[in-house]
């Protein structure tokens, strides 16, 4: 029996290392987030021109070539479940948690690799079923990304497919979140205590506990949902609903609020599972580039920390206007204030790195610095609507829509970006184009920003969220002339997006050979693999000798965890 | 290729487990979310309604006590295998296994009764929402007692060989499994009082 | 005494007379509100500009060039630590001082029935019914399963209650400085009762109802927006909501008397 000689299914389709596993999960989501851009260039182009005809492709959606309301719909739930279920979550957690979790801590694989392999392979099966939905009769899931009942258990049947999609993706984050972890703590290389973990892991680490006790939650919702529209119950259903002049022949009693508080349980902390490993990537790209240690390691490790617990009791701020009360409130509102600190202290800590550095304006950098105002002006536009008296006006406005995209679009995307150019020597070997990579940076920052920042004007004006067509209202005519210049920016933005794919597809077999393994003389354990690392990572097992981040007092250079000692 | 992972049958000195120990532990605690998420759905839906009727009144007290005995029995039979293989002895280890995987079918096989008295009275979820979180919850757990059959009847059968070229690591692995039996009894000791005694 | 100063702080945030891009406001309390979110973007305004002129000055005075190295000795600076507890402050003050007030206000200080305009709103795909009690000022009862395309609400008109009682579709008319009570529920699904030009938003749930109030200042027509995605329709539930000198309202409620003696 040979062992270097595995047929080509078996070394990179039904692998269990984790690098091909990470890589696997990094393709699916990169085709999944255009696919979902994809579908919001289409609702961009209705935004913008409401029912005109969409150039070239129209026919061959519907009759007319313009979108219906009922497409829109379904195209609306599927951009918000594609991007996030099936797009930043499998390339944060599933891509680079994979990859560089075992090589951080110096494990030579996950712990679990047969289940890491299962993982894979459930949100495979996930997206794909996702995907059939759009096939059924009546099109896609049409009840938003959040699928409130009484409405998603009164729609079509593509929400049973979504309903058993999402069972699928929830299964598959749930058995990655306890490979994550368990290899993190039990596989580290000898000396690396949890203090020396590098802030990627602490991040890694934390959003797989928030997957862990937050998604069983939804998954328990989601069945509840299916029995709702499989077998007739009446979880959510209350008792004397009459739609379309119709009374229901449902035996009642149901809460429509029980669904909310489920989903939005996960929901939440979800938020965080797509902000950490961001944060975590952007702090090992600042403080490589700085050329000098964290600032405050210690406090961005327990704001890490404290951000994560704090997550699982601010959830009901999502629901301010479902009647809730004076007591309930303001314990909601108070958490959320709360959570507000932890996420100003990652970004104080982050800023004062760059005190004293000697900043080096890689492409990977330039997204980490991109990074900071953009998630700034997404955290501080979440105070408005985490306060109950200014989210009278601002809830369910495009107000909230700029707030989250700016989160998670130029916020964590932009980081995820920065953490494929900065890893891709480590994957590959090579270094990506840095002229293809700037032009990329630049023309998606100005971009994105023009394509999000009018949302919060539009949200001031009062114009609601998830509207086919906004000129129905006056101020919604009013403020319509904007939506043409975020049609036209979302369109430059996709257009950025060539040179990256171009960039990352091509770079692999003829971008430059990088000159040794440690090309960015970071500090943290992966980069003492060779490039790519092999099979079992590390030939000899590795030694950690110090903290992350460190740098010689003396000659000012660099001093990986993995060097004994200086010279 | 076998990728050679440490701790897969001693314990890693500096946590004191094992990898799969650690992650059984971990997977628990997200069932636990898991059930926690679906008993709190019962007791909005029980305080939003005024008709909630008792358990005692409409469900098989007599047999859900049966079974509730049933599983705290699997439960002990479960721990003796795992000693009797700490005490290197295979032979009692497969008895004390075996009547494990008896009392499951028999837990199953009285679930079965129930459920069919259930439907031929035309009941089902439909009916009312105690009934459709009743059939939501005890489905759920029967559908987990149905993953514990299947993994002790591998680790019964097939699985047992392993005694030979790694006995640690068996043991091992049996201990998870009991782990997981452990808590599935346990939802059922929080399930039987609140759905069927209150 | 909070409302003499909140409305001094107001006659601040107005001094130039700019409206901030929020809809013009006819209601009472809806200066609070506004308040609330002008003094939070003025603090973001201020945090954001800080923190982007701090980053540009790092960006460019401590870029990699030939002569600069980074200083790699460790650092502790204690600025960041006064202005977080800064940041806490000026939050658990926006909370206490601005946000609880205004809540409580609209949640528990609910005007007298007596003397205010109480109606029931209910939301349906994809219209709002506005049911009002009348002269006699009682609501008549009303079933499900009257419910039919004439009838929206399902209004048993036996019931001597109901006589007098109006229901419009659509149309949301209150008289101008008296107090409104809404009794907002659904046939339905969720939809979003709102109102940009009274600051009022609440979801209109089916199998509750929901009692919110506000108060009109000025007169003018507007329109109620649905917030909460209900379904195909949501774009064009558009309903209209007109404030009405107290004239102008009773004209109308005495056409609508008139309509249904010549239905019955």
């Amino acid at each position: 029996m040979s062992h270097h000689e595995m047929p080509f299914w078996k070394k990179y389709i039904f692998s269990t290392d984790h690098k091909v596993i990470g890589l696997q999960y990094g393709i699916t989501a990169t085709f999944f987030l255009l696919f979902g851009f994809f579908l919001m260039i289409l609702m961009r182009w209705q935004l913008a021109y409401p029912g005109i005809e969409i150039p070239l492709i129209g026919k061959a959606l519907t009759d007319t070539g313009a979108l219906t309301p009922e497409l829109y719909n379904a195209l609306g739930a599927m951009h918000g479940t594609i991007m996030i279920f099936l797009g930043v979550v499998p390339m944060g957690v599933g891509a680079f948690g994979n990859y560089l979790v075992p090589l951080q801590v110096g494990a030579c694989d996950m712990a679990f690799p047969k289940l890491n392999m299962m993982s894979y392979w459930v949100y495979f099966v996930g997206g794909v079923i996702m995907m059939m939905s759009f096939l059924m009769p009546g099109g896609a899931a049409a009840s938003g990304w959040t699928s409130y009942p009484p409405l998603s258990v009164i729609s079509n049947n593509a929400q049973t497919v979504w309903l058993v999609a999402m069972v699928f993706l929830i299964t598959s984050s749930l058995l990655g979140s306890v490979n994550t972890i368990v290899t993190a703590i039990q596989l580290r290389a000898k000396g690396l205590n949890f203090m020396r973990w590098p802030i990627h892991v602490w991040a890694q680490v934390t959003t797989a506990f928030l997957l862990l006790l937050a998604f069983p939650p939804l998954e328990g919702a989601a069945v509840l949902q299916l029995a709702d529209r499989l077998f007739g119950s009446s979880f959510f259903l209350p008792s004397g609903l009459v739609v379309s002049g119709e009374k229901l022949a449902v035996a009642g009693g149901g809460n429509p609020l029980l669904w909310q508080h489920l989903f939005w349980f996960l929901a939440h902390p979800e938020v965080y599972v797509l902000i950490l490993p961001a944060v975590g990537i952007v702090s090992e790209i600042v403080t490589t580039n700085c050329r000098k240690p964290l600032y405050g390691y210690k406090t961005m490790v327990y704001s890490i920390l404290f951000l994560g617990f704090m997550s699982f009791v601010v959830w009901a701020h999502h629901m301010f206007m479902t009647g809730m009360g004076v007591t309930l409130s303001s314990f909601f509102q108070a958490t959320t204030m709360i959570i507000s600190i932890p996420s100003v202290i990652i970004l104080t800590t982050i800023l004062l790195t760059l005190w004293g550095a000697s900043i080096r304006f890689t492409v990977p950098m330039l997204f980490a610095m991109a990074f900071l105002p953009m998630f700034a002006i997404g955290g501080l536009t979440g105070l408005p609507l985490g306060l109950t008296a200014s989210d009278i006006h601002l809830h369910d406005t495009y107000y909230v829509i700029g707030h989250f995209h700016y989160v998670v679009a130029p916020g964590t995307l932009f980081a995820l970006m920065g953490g494929v150019y900065y890893w891709y020597p480590k994957f590959s070997g090579r270094e990506m184009n840095e002229f293809l990579g700037k032009l990329h940076f630049w023309v998606s920052f100005v971009a994105i920003n023009f394509v999000f920042m009018p949302m919060f004007l539009m949200g001031s004006k009062g114009v609601s969220r998830r509207m086919y067509d906004q000129t129905q209202y006056s101020h919604g005519a009013a403020t319509q002339s904007w939506n043409v210049v975020m049609s036209t920016a979302a369109f430059v933005l996709l257009l950025a997006q060539i040179p990256f794919i171009w960039n990352m597809f091509t770079a692999w077999k003829t971008g430059k050979k990088v000159q040794n393994d440690n090309p960015w003389e970071a500090t943290t354990l992966e980069w003492a693999a060779s490039s790519p690392p092999p099979h079992e990572n590390f030939p000899t097992p590795v030694e950690v000798y110090r903290n992350p981040y460190t740098y010689s007092a003396t000659t000012r250079k660099v001093l990986p965890q993995f060097i004994p000692q200086e010279g | 290729m076998a990728v050679h992972i440490p701790y897969i049958d001693k314990p890693n000195p500096v946590t004191g487990v094992t990898n799969a120990k650690l992650g059984v532990w971990l997977f628990l605690a997200s069932e636990v979310m898991l059930f926690g998420a679906l008993f709190s759905a019962l007791i909005t839906l029980r305080l939003g309604v005024s008709d909630w009727p008792h358990g005692y009144d409409v469900l098989n007290v007599p047999l859900a006590t049966l079974n509730t005995v049933v599983l705290i029995f699997s439960s002990v039979t479960v721990v003796m295998a795992w000693a009797s293989l700490k005490m290197h002895n295979l032979k009692q280890f497969k008895t004390y296994m075996s009547l494990t995987l008896l009392m499951s079918f028999i837990f199953l096989g009285i679930k079965a009764v129930e459920y069919g008295t259930k439907f031929s009275h035309g009941i089902s979820p439909a009916t009312s929402n105690f009934y459709a979180i009743y059939f939501v919850i005890t489905g759920l757990h029967g559908l987990h007692i149905l993953g514990g059959i299947i993994v002790n009847a591998y680790l019964l059968g097939p699985g047992s060989h392993m005694w030979k070229s790694e006995p640690e690591r068996f043991t091992g692995r049996i201990e998870c499994a009991g782990l997981y039996w452990h808590f599935v009894d346990l939802v059922w000791i929080f399930l039987f009082p609140i759905l069927y005694l209150l | 005494m909070m409302e003499q100063l909140a409305k001094v702080w107001q006659e601040v945030l107005n001094l130039r007379g700019f409206d901030y891009g929020l809809p013009s406001d006819v209601s009472t309390h809806g200066f609070a509100i506004d308040n609330l979110i002008l003094t939070l973007h003025y603090f973001m305004a201020l945090l954001f500009v800080g923190w982007g002129l701090y980053l540009v000055y790092c960006l460019v005075r401590f870029r990699e060039r030939d002569g600069h190295e980074a200083d790699v000795a460790p650092q502790h600076f204690s600025l960041p630590k006064y202005l977080e507890i800064g940041v806490v402050i000026f939050e658990a003050c926006l909370l206490v001082f601005f946000s609880y007030p205004v809540w409580a206000k609209l949640k528990t200080d609910f005007p007298d029935r007596e003397s205010s305009l109480v109606v029931r709103i209910t939301a349906e795909q994809f219209a709002w019914n506005i049911h009002y009690p009348g002269r006699d000022g009682k609501f008549g009862k009303t079933n499900i399963d009257l419910i039919d395309g004439t009838n929206p609400v399902g209004l048993d008109r036996e019931d001597p209650n109901a006589k007098d009682d109006i229901v419009s579709i659509n149309q949301f008319n209150v008289p101008v400085g008296k107090p409104v009570i809404v009794e907002l529920g659904a046939k339905d699904v969720i939809h979003g009762f709102f109102l940009p030009n009274a600051r009022v938003k609440h979801d209109a749930i089916p199998g509750m109802v929901f009692p919110l109030w506000f108060e009109t200042k000025e007169t003018g027509k507007f329109e109620i927006a649905c917030a909460q995605l209900c379904g195909v329709g949501h774009y064009r539930m558009k309903g209209y909501f007109n404030v009405f000198t107290q004239e102008e309202y009773d004209n109308w409620l005495l056409e609508e008397e008139n309509a249904l003696k010549e239905g019955a």
